[in-house]
């Protein structure tokens, strides 16, 4: 990433290029006689393909090829049984409406697009069913264990407790939907060498796949992603659709370019799916939890597995000897899900802080008091103290900055002509993740660092926070640090995902960095060099021109002894018009308590992302099926609203601020999943306070207001 | 490449176009024949001829003639023919903003214009703000107020707010959200661009 016209060292080190169209995406490669392909989808539901006709696109001018189940192109692993069945092109069956059952490939876009809709595909139907909940009460549905249950003393001891409250939340299909649409190029060339510019969160993940579908050497294959428009989860798997690509590249000898339509991006690449969850509480008559029970069940696919963190929450944020939780996927005929920001944690956070909330109400008790009353010392499902926790700290200063002392126990009593004010809050919980990395540092007698890393940047600001590390550590100035990722070939690291790349790439960077100025140090002494010389000075006197090391980087034994999760405090403030519904959100205070903050500007704004995210998660999005038919109906973004401008008040952001260094060198934690997580509890718990209606199924649409 | 001869959308050239067509459908009937005339590009010879029209349009200040097809977008012609990958493609329905581009100086999606309906215009697209190295206020104030994190959106952001200032539609926050509700920013980077655009308006700076 090319790191230049920094005039403050926190701006983004890649924002001259992403303010001038210069960054390059994937789909924004030129490639010597690229050809486009276009993907043709099933019109059913489930059944089996039994004809599908593409002389006429064969015909169409420009085409090149079809490929289909029908003369499937070599993919080794494809032939072998086991794992996912959906291997596209080796399959005639049908999993979900609007999966890909061929591409057409011609040699403009226009033409290709135009030939996809002349293949006409004949089906053997069969009953399908997209409804969890129908699926839930059919005993013949199969369902499966997504988590080994959970228990901590008495089971269900909610029920005979003081004070009780026993609730259903659910929660919609929300889609990722970054803005760039999904897709691939691929580039097979003889001798099995193959080369694709990716829309990916890993990029030796997608070079992982690649390898193994098409049985060819690891090296053989180079994945450059250096710039993503956006992820939110979706990047994390190597769709079919980019598979087809590739087996396309390999089909016509020539580069191929897909770029799914924004239809397509509701059924191809995932989503959080939905879920249906009890949550039990019970509480002495002055406020001690004595029983937490969740249960969540959670949509999966037929074809595939797909599970996620629902209750993980429950097992340790508040102080409770009784908890207990299951948590069980139930496959439908719908595109398998994948992990969307904050994923399961922040399924799971709706249901557990607005049950959290309605206890607080049930115990006529401020909710922010109840959860300082139940605030745990220590982790009691790890039986561990935690690295760090400052969530006290947290909600003063969250509750200060919002003027939570407006607030009125009682629902409804802010009125101000057809508008009712309310405040709510909520709390997000993430696993402080670090996992293992490699970086390649070189410094070059220039007077430059340049640092290398097959990591990637969905848009967090990777590159920013791992320059900000490194100038801190060598007295370098951010603008003469490069750090390059998205690139397959250079030192191996994990996907970005989790809240982990900072933690775990970061870690790498700081380790290599120290290695450095140790060797500049050594090659000082040796050249009878002051030891705090500069290290352009040092490597023009022993003739030079640059030393690189590379370091491979991960967790010591902190991480058996201590519990280590990120926090985030969220306070809402929201007026609700009494006549329409409408619901908007006038005021947002996140707090974030994740250790030491590296990078303040990108951090901010990741926060305030999260923030957006929620309100279009509490708000207005829902991805909606018509049952009958295993459709989306809404699947653009005219029908499926995901938060604009408008929609988004000012919004502060306070860090905690204080390092753990027991979770990596930096002592900073995570932060992209507790920007989210927890967020549309705060809306719905607001939404309560406004106007006395608890609404438990996501999105708070006017109607739900209204009934 | 075509010189600006408008005799090819009239009527007259309609009529021709029409009939020559039909042999198109007739040599398509055959498929031997087909398959010969697409190893020889004879299809594309075709299109030149008979399915491309002339198209005479001003990108960034610079004038370009093309024969195009008429339902090639101006979206898919900026990125894919002129490789000016600037403008992004979000939705290619209207519905996102990514495109966003100046035609004649207005605010436009890019995706819901076809390239041959911007004859003789004069098209602004993201890579023509700076001065070389030297960024547009609105450039410089999305860098310093982070207004993007991904990036993706960023361009038609940046169009859309520089058409915003020149409108006058920067009187209030509120306002500037309303009229920035057609650029959707996924990564949620509202507030920020709300500031940058704030800052520009006050700084009172020729945009």
């Amino acid at each position: 990433m090319e790191n230049r016209i920094l005039k403050d060292e926190n701006d983004r080190v890649d924002g001259f290029l992403k303010v001038t169209g210069g960054a390059k995406y994937f789909a924004e490669y030129e490639l010597p006689g690229l050809t486009y392909g276009v993907l043709v989808t099933s019109t059913i539901t489930k059944g089996k393909i039994t004809s599908l006709d593409t002389k006429a696109a064969e015909k169409a001018p420009g085409v090149i090829a079809v490929l289909s189940h029908l003369n499937k192109p070599s993919a080794p692993a494809y032939e072998q049984e086991g794992g996912s069945q959906m291997k596209i092109f080796y399959t005639d069956k049908i999993f979900y409406n609007g999966q890909p059952i061929a591409i057409v490939v011609a040699n403009t876009f226009e033409r290709a697009t135009y030939a996809a809709s002349l293949v006409k595909t004949s089906y053997a139907k069969e009953d399908f069913n997209t409804n969890l909940d129908k699926a839930i009460k059919d005993p013949k549905a199969k369902k499966l264990q997504g988590q080994p249950d959970y228990k901590r003393g008495v089971e269900n001891a909610y029920k005979t407790a003081e004070i009780k409250i026993e609730q259903q939340y659910i929660l919609p299909i929300e889609t990722h939907n970054p803005m760039e649409l999904h897709g691939i190029i691929a580039d097979w060339r003889p001798a099995n060498k193959v080369t694709v510019y990716a829309k990916t969160q890993g990029v030796k993940a997608t070079q992982g796949t690649i390898a193994n579908v098409f049985k060819i050497p690891i090296e053989n294959i180079q994945v450059n992603s250096e710039f993503v428009g956006g992820g939110f989860g979706m990047g994390l798997k190597t769709w079919p659709l980019e598979i087809a690509t590739v087996m396309a590249s390999k089909h016509v000898g020539k580069p191929v370019k897909l770029v799914i339509t924004r239809m397509q991006m509701f059924t191809m690449v995932g989503n959080r799916p939905t879920a249906i969850q009890k949550v039990g509480l019970g509480a002495t008559k002055d406020g001690k939890l004595t029983g937490i029970t969740h249960t969540a069940f959670g949509e999966s696919a037929t074809y595939e597995n797909f599970t996620e963190g629902v209750v993980n929450m429950a097992k340790f944020m508040y102080q409770c000897d009784n908890v207990n939780t299951s948590y069980t996927i139930v496959p439908v005929d719908l595109g398998v899900p994948i992990w969307m920001r904050g994923p399961g944690e922040a399924t799971g956070a709706f249901a557990l802080e607005s049950a959290i909330d309605e206890m607080a109400h049930e115990l006529d008790m401020d909710p922010l008091d109840f959860r300082i009353k139940n605030d745990p010392e220590m982790d009691q499902q790890k039986n561990k103290p935690f690295s760090s926790k400052n969530i006290k700290e947290a909600y003063k200063l969250g509750a200060a900055k919002i003027g939570w002392s407006e607030r009125k126990n009682k629902p409804g009593s802010l009125v101000e002509g057809p508008w009712q004010t309310g405040y709510g809050v909520s709390v997000g919980v993430f696993n402080a993740n670090r996992g293992k990395a490699s970086v390649k540092g070189t410094l070059k007698a220039d007077g430059t660092l340049l640092l290398q890393s097959a990591t990637s940047d969905i848009g967090p600001g990777t590159g920013t926070g791992m320059g900000l590390i490194a100038s801190k550590l060598l007295n370098i100035p951010t603008n003469k640090i490069t750090f390059e990722l998205g690139d397959s070939s250079l030192p191996p690291a994990p996907s970005q995902g989790g809240s982990a790349t900072l933690s775990t790439i970061g870690s790498a960077v700081n380790d290599v960095c120290l290695a450095l100025k140790s060797t500049i140090a050594e090659l000082a002494a040796n050249s009878n060099m002051d030891a705090t010389s500069n290290f352009v000075d040092v490597l023009k006197k022993n003739k030079l021109p640059s030393v690189e090391i590379t370091k491979e980087s991960q967790s010591g034994k902190e991480r058996d002894n201590y519990s280590m999760y990120s926090f985030s405090i969220h306070f809402v403030q929201v007026k609700v018009h009494k006549l329409t519904g409408v619901v908007k959100v006038s005021k947002i205070v996140s707090v974030g308590d994740s250790g030491k903050i590296v990078s303040p500007k990108t951090a901010r704004s990741q926060m305030v992302g999260g923030a957006v995210g929620g309100i279009g998660m509490a708000l207005t999005e829902e991805a909606i099926l018509d049952h009958r038919y295993g459709r989306y109906i809404n699947n653009n973004f005219a029908d499926y609203h995901v938060p604009v401008n408008a929609d988004v008040p000012e919004i502060d952001v306070i860090f905690i601020d204080k390092p753990d260094f027991l979770v990596n060198p930096m002592g900073a934690k995570g932060m992209g999943e507790i920007a989210l997580i927890g967020f549309s509890a705060a809306v719905a718990n607001a939404v309560f306070n406004a106007t006395g209606k608890r609404i438990r199924t996501l999105p708070i649409t006017p109607d739900k207001i209204l009934a | 490449m075509h010189s600006s001869d408008n005799k090819k959308n009239s009527g007259d050239s309609r009529r021709d176009f029409l009939k020559k067509s039909s042999l198109i459908t007739a040599v398509a009937l055959t498929p031997s024949v087909a398959m010969k005339a697409a190893e020889s590009q004879a299809d594309e010879k075709f299109a030149e001829l008979f399915e491309k029209i002339p198209l005479n349009i001003t990108v960034n200040n610079k004038a370009y003639k093309a024969s195009i097809e008429p339902r090639v977008t101006l979206l898919d012609y900026l990125r894919e023919e002129l490789h000016l990958t600037g403008t992004k493609k979000g939705c290619d329905h209207g519905q996102c903003g990514a495109c966003t581009v100046h035609v004649d100086g207005a605010r436009i999606n890019s995706c819901l214009s076809l390239a041959v309906m911007n004859e003789g215009k004069k098209i602004t697209t993201i890579e023509g703000l700076a001065k070389g190295e030297e960024l547009h206020p609105m450039q410089q104030a999305f860098i310093k107020h982070d207004g993007f994190q991904c990036g993706y959106c960023t361009s038609g952001q940046i169009m859309s707010a520089v058409a915003c200032v020149r409108e006058g539609h920067t009187n209030s926050r509120a306002e500037i959200s309303e009229y920035m509700s057609g650029n959707i920013c996924r990564c949620g980077a509202y507030p920020n661009i709300v500031d940058a655009i704030v800052e520009v308006k006050e700084g009172g700076m020729n945009v």
